[in-house]
C-alpha cells in the first residue's frame, strides 16, 4: 500500500508540474515578446512607412491593413455566420441534408489555413481576376473565419432555454420574429463575446494571406480620397501586406538590415491588439450579462 | 415595456386577419430565403474549394506527364532540375506531427488532469486564460520566437546549425497544446463523478482512480484532442516554415535542416511561373495536403461517432 502512495504522490507531482510548465511558457513567450518589443515600439515605428531594404521603417500602412482587412472580413462574416447559426439552432431538421451540411462545415472548420489560402488564390486572384488584394483576402479569410461564427452563433442560440420560444410561440409569434425579437437579444453578449475572439483570430493570420492579399503595400496616403486609387488606404483592389505577413515577410523573404528588430516591435503590437480583444471579449461579455441580469 | 401580439388587433375581422397572415408569411419567405441561401453557400464553398484543389493539383499527373508514383516515392524535390519527390517533404511533415504530438500529448495530458482532477474550480479559473492566450498568439510570432530565441539556442547547446525538426516539434508542440488541453478537459468533465466515487470507495488512491477509471473512461476524448492537434500540427505552415531551414531531403537528425509539405508550397509557390510544370508540383503538394486533411477530419469523426455511440 505503501508503493500506491508513492506512486501517487509522484504523479501528482508530475500533473502540477506540467500545469506549471504550460503556464511558465506562457509567461516566457508574453515576457520574450513584450519586452523585446517594448523597446522598439514608438510613434514614428508606428506612424511611418515600412521601408524595403534600409532601417528604420515603420508598421503604418501593415497596421492599417490588418483593420482594414479584418473590419471588411468581419462585414462578410458576421451575417453569413450569425444566419448559418440560426439554421443549424433553429430551422434544421434532424436529418440526412443537415448532416451533410455540418460536415461540409467541420470540413471548412479543419482545414489548414494555408489550403484556404490556396483556394482563394485560385478562385479570387486567377479566376475572378481580383490579383492579390484586400477583396480577395477578405474573402478567402471570410471562408476561414466563417465556420467559427457558425458554430459560435449556434451554441449561443442552443444556450437559451426553450420556455422562451415556447413564450414567444403563445404570443403567436412565428419562427423568424421569435428568432428576430426574443432569441437574439437573448444571445447577444455570447455573440459578442464570440465575435470578438473570432476578430483576433482573424487579425493574427497569416498563411490564407501571403497568397490573396501580397506581401506589398503601397504607401498610403490618407488625405487621397479618390477610391481606387493606389494609395489611398481604402481602395479594396490594391494589395495589402498585413501586420502578421510583414513579421514573416520581413524574417524570410526581406532584406532590411533590422528585421528582427522590426519584427519584434510589430509581434508585440500584433500580440498586445490581441491580448485587448480577449479582454474586451470578457469585460463586455460580463458587463452586458450583468446589465440583463440587472433589469 | 408592452408586449404585442401580432394577434390581439383584428381578431374578429377575418379578412384584415388573413392579410395579417399573409404578410407575416411574406415577411418568413424572405428569412428563409436568406438562411437557405446562407445553407446553399457552405455547401457551394466547401465543394468548390475540394473540386478546385484537385482539378489544379492532378494537373502535374495529367498535363505534365509525372506519373502519381514517381511523385510521392521519389526522393529527389528540385525544381530547378525538374525533380518532383516528395517523399522527404511527406516524411517530413510526419516526422514534424508525430514529434510535435509526442511532445505535447504528455504535458497537455498532465495540464488537463491537473485542470480537472486536481485544482478544482479555481486552478481551472487560473489555468483557462493560460490555454485561451496561448491559442490567441498567431502563428507567425511562435515562428519569430522560434526563430531568433529557440534556433540560436539549439545551435549552442545540441548542435547542427539549430534549424530543423528538433526547433520545429518544440515550436508546433507548444502551439498544439492548448487544443488537446481543452478538448481533454471537456471529456475529463464528462466523466461522471460517481465513477470516481466508486473508485476511491474501493479504497484506491487519487493517480489509481485517474489511470484506471477516468483516464479509460475519457480515452475516446483524449484520442480525438491527440489527432485534432497532430490535425493542427500536419496542417501548420508558416512557424514551421521559419524554423526548420527549408531543405528537401530526409534530415539526418533532429538538428540539421529539412522540409515539409507546407513549408514547400509556402517557400516555392509565389517564385514559380504560373502554368509551369513546377508552379504544377507545388499544387499538387497542395493535394496531397487536402487529402490528408480529408483523413484526419474522417477519423475524428469516426471516433466522435463511436464515442456518441
Amino acid at each position: 500500500m505503501l508503493k500506491a502512495k508513492h506512486v501517487d504522490r509522484l504523479m501528482t507531482g508530475l500533473m502540477i508540474g506540467s500545469a506549471m510548465i504550460m503556464a511558465g511558457i506562457l509567461i516566457f513567450l508574453l515576457g520574450i515578446i513584450l519586452l523585446r518589443g517594448a523597446s522598439h515600439i514608438s510613434l514614428s515605428f508606428l506612424t511611418s512607412n515600412s521601408s524595403s531594404f534600409q532601417a528604420g521603417g515603420g508598421i503604418k500602412n501593415q497596421l492599417w491593413n490588418s483593420f482594414y482587412l479584418l473590419v471588411l472580413t468581419m462585414v462578410f462574416t458576421v451575417p453569413i455566420g450569425l444566419l448559418g447559426g440560426i439554421y443549424f439552432a433553429e430551422y434544421a431538421k434532424d436529418n440526412k441534408w443537415t448532416s451533410f451540411l455540418r460536415s461540409c462545415v467541420e470540413l471548412l472548420a479543419s482545414l489548414p489555413s494555408i489550403i484556404v489560402g490556396m483556394f482563394g488564390m485560385l478562385l479570387f486572384v486567377n479566376v475572378f481576376g481580383w490579383g492579390f488584394s484586400i477583396l480577395s483576402g477578405a474573402l478567402t479569410l471570410t471562408i476561414f473565419n466563417m465556420p467559427v461564427m457558425i458554430q459560435v452563433s449556434e451554441a449561443a442560440l442552443r444556450a437559451i432555454p426553450n420556455h422562451q420560444r415556447h413564450g414567444s410561440a403563445a404570443l403567436g409569434a412565428t419562427r423568424w420574429q421569435t428568432v428576430k425579437t426574443v432569441l437574439l437579444p437573448a444571445a447577444f453578449p455570447a455573440l459578442l463575446t464570440g465575435m470578438i475572439l473570432s476578430a483576433g483570430r482573424v487579425f493574427g493570420e497569416s498563411a490564407a494571406l501571403i497568397f490573396t492579399a501580397g506581401l506589398t503595400t503601397p504607401n498610403l496616403h490618407f488625405r487621397q480620397w479618390h477610391l481606387f486609387a493606389m494609395d489611398s488606404p481604402f481602395n479594396p483592389m490594391r494589395t495589402a501586406e498585413t501586420l502578421s505577413v510583414h513579421i514573416w515577410a520581413v524574417n524570410t523573404v526581406g532584406i532590411i538590415p533590422d528585421a528582427a528588430q522590426v519584427a519584434a516591435g510589430a509581434s508585440a503590437v500584433l500580440v498586445l491588439v490581441i491580448l485587448l480583444f480577449n479582454l474586451s471579449a470578457r469585460i463586455i461579455g460580463r458587463m452586458i450579462e450583468r446589465g440583463i441580469k440587472g433589469n | 415595456m408592452t408586449i404585442q401580439s401580432p394577434h390581439s388587433k383584428d381578431l374578429s375581422q377575418t379578412n384584415h386577419w388573413l392579410l395579417e397572415g399573409m404578410k407575416r408569411y411574406r415577411r418568413d419567405l424572405g428569412a428563409h430565403i436568406f438562411i437557405y441561401a446562407v445553407a446553399i453557400f457552405i455547401i457551394l464553398a466547401s465543394l468548390s474549394l475540394t473540386i478546385f484543389l484537385i482539378t489544379k493539383g492532378v494537373q502535374l499527373f495529367t498535363h505534365d506527364g509525372v506519373s502519381l508514383f514517381t511523385m510521392i516515392f521519389g526522393s529527389v524535390w528540385d525544381l530547378h532540375d525538374g525533380k518532383y519527390g516528395a517523399l522527404p517533404l511527406i516524411a517530413g511533415s510526419f516526422a514534424v506531427t508525430v514529434l510535435a504530438a509526442l511532445f505535447a500529448t504528455p504535458l497537455s495530458i498532465g495540464t488537463a488532469l491537473f485542470m480537472v482532477e486536481i485544482a478544482n474550480k479555481r486552478g481551472r479559473k487560473w489555468m483557462q486564460p493560460v490555454i485561451e492566450m496561448l491559442v490567441g498568439i498567431p502563428s507567425v510570432v511562435y515562428g519569430f520566437i522560434g526563430l531568433t530565441v529557440l534556433v540560436p539556442f539549439i545551435r549552442e547547446h545540441f548542435g547542427g546549425i539549430g534549424f530543423g525538426l528538433l526547433a520545429s516539434l518544440i515550436v508546433v508542440g507548444v502551439m498544439i497544446a492548448p487544443t488537446i488541453i481543452s478538448i481533454t478537459v471537456d471529456g475529463l468533465l464528462g466523466v461522471d463523478q460517481s465513477l470516481r466515487e466508486g473508485s476511491y470507495a474501493l479504497g484506491a488512491t487519487r493517480w489509481q482512480m485517474i489511470s484506471r477509471v477516468v483516464i479509460p473512461a475519457a480515452s475516446p476524448a483524449i484520442l480525438s484532442a491527440i489527432l485534432l492537434g497532430m490535425a493542427r500540427a500536419f496542417g501548420e505552415a508558416l512557424a514551421v516554415q521559419m524554423v526548420i531551414g527549408n531543405t528537401a531531403v530526409f534530415p539526418k537528425s533532429l538538428v540539421y535542416p529539412a522540409a515539409t509539405l507546407t513549408t514547400t508550397i509556402t517557400s516555392s509557390l509565389g517564385e514559380t511561373v504560373e502554368g509551369s510544370t513546377a508552379n504544377h508540383s507545388l499544387w499538387a503538394l497542395g493535394l496531397i495536403l487536402l487529402a490528408m486533411s480529408y483523413v484526419f477530419i474522417l477519423v475524428i469523426r469516426w471516433i466522435g461517432r463511436k464515442r456518441n455511440a
